[in-house]
């Protein structure tokens, strides 16, 4: 068969004619399933890559328009539904599919990869607790990267407020779409160029593909590498991502992070009413062991005005257990007196007050051992005497024994 | 320096362990004392006057820089 018969195209017509018989409708709207290769993010926007199984391939372009609602990244080996056009590239003679849509195949490709980087990452070590850092038990300045939008950054900061107000420092942080995963990590790494003492890394429910930026590896290294330590608040109590691993402590939700960032105000209060407390009832024994060996001595002081005091001073402490049932409501105001009431009271029975009214301690130099009896000092031993507004410092220059009792 | 609470709450706490443990000569438990005292009422102080602040981290031709950031809502 001779040439004449069909006659001669050019390549190009021979290329038009094909595209013509392919891309008549009979391949539009396919659905394709399988293995991404040879993936590139053009500079361009477009992404080309290979879709292949055991015993094909097949060339696909998605162009920027249809890839700007991608749910997640295309990545090389991601098993894939494609859906699409069959279409010719003159130019180079290829048939090609133009890609529409991409979707995970089945049931679990994401979490497929969720699994084999949660793998990987645990046997590097990444989740180890020898790798937690421990949060500071007063953090002076928090770092918040969240979103600007949205109700996170406003439940931990109303939940900080409440709790126990500190300085914050919040980053703006693309958490989720395409930059997301980039975004966090610019987030942590400009996090820790300050002198924040704790990060809050914290985003809202979704779905899994909303919440993915916290499921990659970039994004969990930067939390690894953080020199400070983070609470990782991703997703609601169920959604357990990469970074929850990862990071020094996973709160369930943004607001049980703020909880376990700082402590409670109020318990503080009651801590420290509560040492104070004992500072007093250690130093009301103090006073009544001292007590009870002045009123062994018959003159010289006048240990009435003392037991006044203590008296005085016991009634007090019956008062305030007293208070102490009174309504949640007024706690805050009630802790506040009774320990401005503590501070008063205990300078009028510290040792300082029992000076002001005219005693003093004497004290043997060096050593500042008490003197309590003559036979602590011998002649020309310095003494220091203590008053209420200062030492005397003194020779001794005789001693006499005299019988109290 | 000033101390941080933390200290203060640290050294307040040993304070009161080792008054109650007794064994202490006159002006070592005068001296704790004073001093606890103070830092009861320098904590209470720095809980009750603690305020939140809140600044915002923003990036700006390669520099970051803290500015105040205004809360909504």
């Amino acid at each position: 068969m001779g040439f004449e018969s069909k006659g001669i195209y050019t390549v190009h017509e021979f290329t038009l004619a094909v595209k013509n018989v392919l891309t008549r409708g009979h391949f539009n709207d396919m659905w394709i399933r399988g293995e991404i290769s040879n993936f590139t993010n053009h500079g361009s926007g477009h992404r080309y890559f290979t879709l292949k199984d055991k015993n094909s391939q097949l060339h696909c372009v998605m162009f920027k328009w249809y890839g700007k609602n991608l749910k997640f990244e295309l990545e090389h080996g991601m098993k894939v539904i494609v859906f699409g056009d069959l279409d010719v590239y003159e130019q180079k003679g290829v048939y090609q599919l133009k890609v529409r849509d991409v979707r995970p195949d089945g049931i679990g490709e994401l979490y497929k990869a969720y699994e084999q980087l949660k793998n990987k990452l645990a046997m590097e070590g990444l989740f180890s607790p020898d790798h937690k850092k421990a949060l500071p038990r007063f953090p002076k300045k928090i770092g918040v990267a969240t979103s600007p939008t949205g109700a996170v950054l406003h439940d931990i900061l109303t939940v900080l407020g409440r709790r126990y107000p500190v300085n914050i420092l919040f980053i703006p942080t693309v958490v989720q779409g395409d930059n997301a995963g980039q975004s966090i990590v610019r987030s942590i790494d400009a996090l820790n160029k300050t002198d924040v003492d704790l990060i809050i890394l914290g985003r809202g429910g979704g779905s899994i593909e909303d919440l993915w930026a916290f499921n990659e590896e970039t994004v969990a290294r930067a939390i690894f590498n953080s020199r400070i330590p983070i609470i990782s608040a991703v997703g609601h109590e169920t959604d357990f991502t990469i970074s929850d691993f990862v990071a020094d402590i996973r709160a369930p939700t943004p607001s049980a992070a703020a909880e376990i960032a700082v402590p409670d105000r109020l318990e503080l209060i009651n801590h420290i009413t509560r040492l104070g407390h004992r500072l007093i009832e250690n130093q009301r024994r103090f006073v009544s062991e001292s007590m009870s060996y002045l009123s062994d001595l018959e003159d010289g002081v006048a240990p009435h005005l003392f037991i006044e005091r203590l008296t005085q001073y016991i009634q007090f402490i019956d008062e305030l257990t007293r208070r102490q049932t009174m309504s949640i409501g007024r706690l805050m105001e009630v802790k506040q007196a009774l320990l401005n009431a503590h501070a008063g009271k205990l300078d009028a029975v510290s040792p300082l007050g029992i000076l002001s009214r005219g005693y003093s301690i004497t004290l043997k130099t060096p050593g500042k051992t008490p003197v309590q009896s003559i036979g602590d000092v011998e002649k020309s031993d310095e003494v220091s005497i203590i008053v209420s507004d200062g030492k005397i410092r003194c020779n001794v220059y005789g001693k006499e024994e005299c019988k109290w009792k | 320096m000033e101390m941080s609470f933390e200290e203060s709450l640290t050294e307040l706490e040993g304070i009161v362990d080792k008054l109650e443990k007794g064994q202490l000569s006159l002006d070592e438990s005068l001296m704790l004392f004073e001093k606890g005292i103070k830092l009861v009422r320098g904590c209470d102080t720095k809980l009750k006057s603690a305020q939140q602040k809140v600044e915002q981290l923003i990036e700006e031709n390669g520099h970051i820089k803290e500015e105040p950031f205004e809360v909504k809502g």
